[in-house]
């Protein structure tokens, strides 16, 4: 018996790494396949890459940095887009472009802790109520209910209501209303894996609670947290845009799109560029992620493949 | 079926009193001492302490709990800073303004969605359905302030053909107050011209508000008609040599409503959030702007009522969609 396991672990061993995990490249490259043929999936996946580069680099080359942060220029407010200020200037004579660009920073900022804070409250929550059942799932599954039973933006506006207006505040309210759909998604995912062969299994070999439900169950909900998480990455955008352009999230001068949206609306319709610009910004990013996400349900869930 | 009635009524008063419980611990806990807010910046310790014995905020939390809901109860919702009147009051003369809105914001939305998406579905992958692919895929994407706000940049400023903003024009006297809803009281006292335009006033927030929602009905009703139109009935119907139409229309649109149902109910509610945007675009006196301009400068009590009867409404949005889901389909009776 124990030569035999000799044996066979020597195999593995002589098979280079290509080898052995030639079924996840297979799988990958079929992905990968079914994704490249998706023209309105790879649309989304070119926004956000373009999304993201602007994120990360974009700050280093702006024309004006010093615009983002709130200097004040009045000898070149309200100039209407030309080759200088491509998106025109502000009230005080800021280069929308500028803050455009930096906005998107803070936008990715604002939209990974969002939907980062609702996965960590969301998935374990989720994970316990689905694998424990009985009481335990019965009353996270109630409390879940009660946020989702609520318009996520007014509970938003009544949690930064009582926090008080702020940047901090309002992702601080968009996470507390996120968390209960990940626990649905998660919640009903679990329950219908803990009753597979393979969980039977780890669990006559001695294996705990913990170690079934992080090792075994989480990897195999990963696909509809990945593609939930992505449309949320757009959703979140657009919570945090919402809460600045009412005045509840980021303050003017903060260069957040929905703030700037907020001011540039006074200035309407003269000085359109103020407000056409960051608004088109958002419209474009959410697009990207809902489209991503779109193209990534197709490819992990079979069943949506058209 | 009168079992399955009584479940979710019971679920839905349990989930009332959850609503409830986080508005409390909004209002009573979050504020670090909600004395000395209520007390102002100016008061002193003892006039904090007299603020506090007389709100009852020494007393343990679930009795400041029971006599929150005592209090709600009988009517007193407590009083805005910002309009000086009880928040009761003005909930009952904003909210009808946001029912209003949001009544025609989905009908517009279920009117137009509907035949859409079965368009869609019957030319799937040809130059029509990638039309309105578009269009949806965009709808959901658009933040609706903003696609507010180009609306009236476009609509009401560029070609003048809609108001800027606002519920009737400032000259119009109100008719008298009947229902509160302002179209129906204007039908009943007889004012069609007042009627006009505030129907008139209520276009472009309507069709700003309803764009996400169109756009998920849409696809969902287009998702469905494209897997009923696969069963096997409807090739039976082909082969028989009915018409596209009737097949579509009445062998096909039966089947694929169940969800789409489900859909509209769904972002009825998300409506009710989405409001509080477009009122404070257009300058709606709905419950929205109201709950926002209290939020802006801390007023607590009127963002509470705002928030309790969106939820309650919400809940009862859900309530009635889980009925009619149980009357059509048996299956949903059994689950709850």
């Amino acid at each position: 018996m124990a030569e035999l396991t000799k044996e066979a672990h020597e195999l593995t061993v002589s098979l280079d790494w290509r080898e052995r995990h030639v079924s996840t490249i297979r799988m990958l490259r079929l992905y990968a396949r079914t994704f490249a043929r998706n023209g309105s999936a790879m649309l989304g996946l070119g926004l956000v890459l373009l999304f993201l580069t602007t994120a990360a680099i974009g700050p280093y080359f702006v024309p004006f940095p010093d615009d983002a942060t709130g200097s004040v220029h009045i000898e070149r407010k309200l100039q209407p887009p030309d080759a200088v200020h491509w998106f025109g200037t502000d009230e005080v004579g800021n280069d929308v472009f500028t803050r455009v660009i930096v906005g998107a920073r803070v936008t990715l900022q604002i939209a990974c802790i969002i939907t980062g804070v609702a996965m960590l409250i969301g998935i374990p929550l989720g994970m316990i109520a689905g694998y424990m059942g009985g009481w335990v799932q019965e009353v996270i599954m109630r409390i879940t209910d009660v946020f989702l039973s609520v318009p996520g933006l007014m509970l938003a506006i009544a949690i930064v209501g009582a926090l008080g207006p702020g940047i901090v505040n309002a992702m601080v309210a968009l996470s507390l209303v996120w968390w209960p759909g990940y626990v649905r998604l998660v919640q009903a995912k679990t329950l219908s894996l803990k009753n597979e062969i393979y969980v039977d299994a780890a669990r006559s070999m001695g294996a705990g609670s913990l170690r079934i439900v992080f090792v075994h169950l989480l990897p195999n909900c990963t696909s509809p947290i990945i593609v939930k998480a992505s449309m949320d990455m757009g959703m979140a955008i657009l919570g945090a845009a919402s809460l600045g352009f009412l005045g509840l999230g980021a303050q003017p001068p903060f260069p957040e799109w929905g703030a700037m949206i907020s001011v540039a609306r006074t200035y309407l319709p003269d000085w359109w560029w103020y407000s056409f610009f960051p608004g088109t910004a958002i419209v474009i990013t959410v697009l990207g992620f809902n489209l991503l996400g779109d193209g990534l349900r197709d490819i992990l869930d079979p069943k949506h493949r058209e | 079926m009168i079992r399955f009635t009584f479940k979710r009524l019971m679920l839905m008063v349990l989930m009332l009193l959850g609503l409830l419980a986080i508005t409390f611990t909004i209002s009573h806990i979050v504020p670090a001492d909600p004395a000395a807010l209520a007390a102002g910046p100016d008061a002193n310790v003892e006039m904090i302490e007299r603020y506090r014995v007389e709100y009852g905020l020494d007393r343990p939390l679930a009795e400041q709990f029971l006599v929150y809901l005592g209090k709600l109860l009988s009517g007193d919702w407590g009083k805005s800073i910002h309009t000086t009147r009880p928040v009761w009051d003005d909930l009952v003369t904003y909210f009808p303004n946001t029912v209003e809105l949001v009544v025609f914001s989905i009908a517009i939305a279920v009117l137009f969605g509907i035949p859409l998406g079965i368009v869609a579905a019957v030319n799937q992958n040809r130059p029509i359905d990638h039309v309105i692919r578009v269009l949806t895929v965009t709808g959901v994407a658009m933040p609706m302030f903003w696609l507010g706000l180009m609306a009236q940049l476009f609509f009401a400023l560029k070609l003048g053909w809609f108001p800027l903003g606002g519920r009737i024009e400032m000259m119009t006297d109100p008719p008298q107050a009947i229902t509160h809803l302002l179209l129906v009281d204007a039908l009943l006292n007889g004012h069609f011209g007042t009627f006009v335009d505030a129907l008139h006033h209520m276009v472009l927030p309507a069709v700003a508000l309803c764009f996400p929602a169109l756009a998920s009905i849409i696809r969902v009703n287009r998702a469905e008609m494209l897997e009923t139109l696969k069963q096997d009935y409807i090739v039976n119907a082909r082969a028989q040599g009915l018409s596209t139409f009737r097949i579509v229309a009445v062998y096909a649109l039966r089947n694929a409503m169940l969800p789409t149902m489900a859909m509209i109910g769904l972002r009825f509610g998300w409506m009710l959030g989405g409001t509080v945007l477009i009122e404070t675009v257009f300058d709606w006196p709905g419950i929205g702007l109201y709950a926002v301009q209290a939020a802006i400068s801390s007023d607590f009590e009127p963002i509470m009522g705002a928030t309790i009867v969106l939820g309650f409404f919400f809940m009862l949005t859900n309530l009635l969609i889980d009925m009619i889901y149980g009357t059509l389909d048996p299956r949903v009776r059994e689950q709850v």
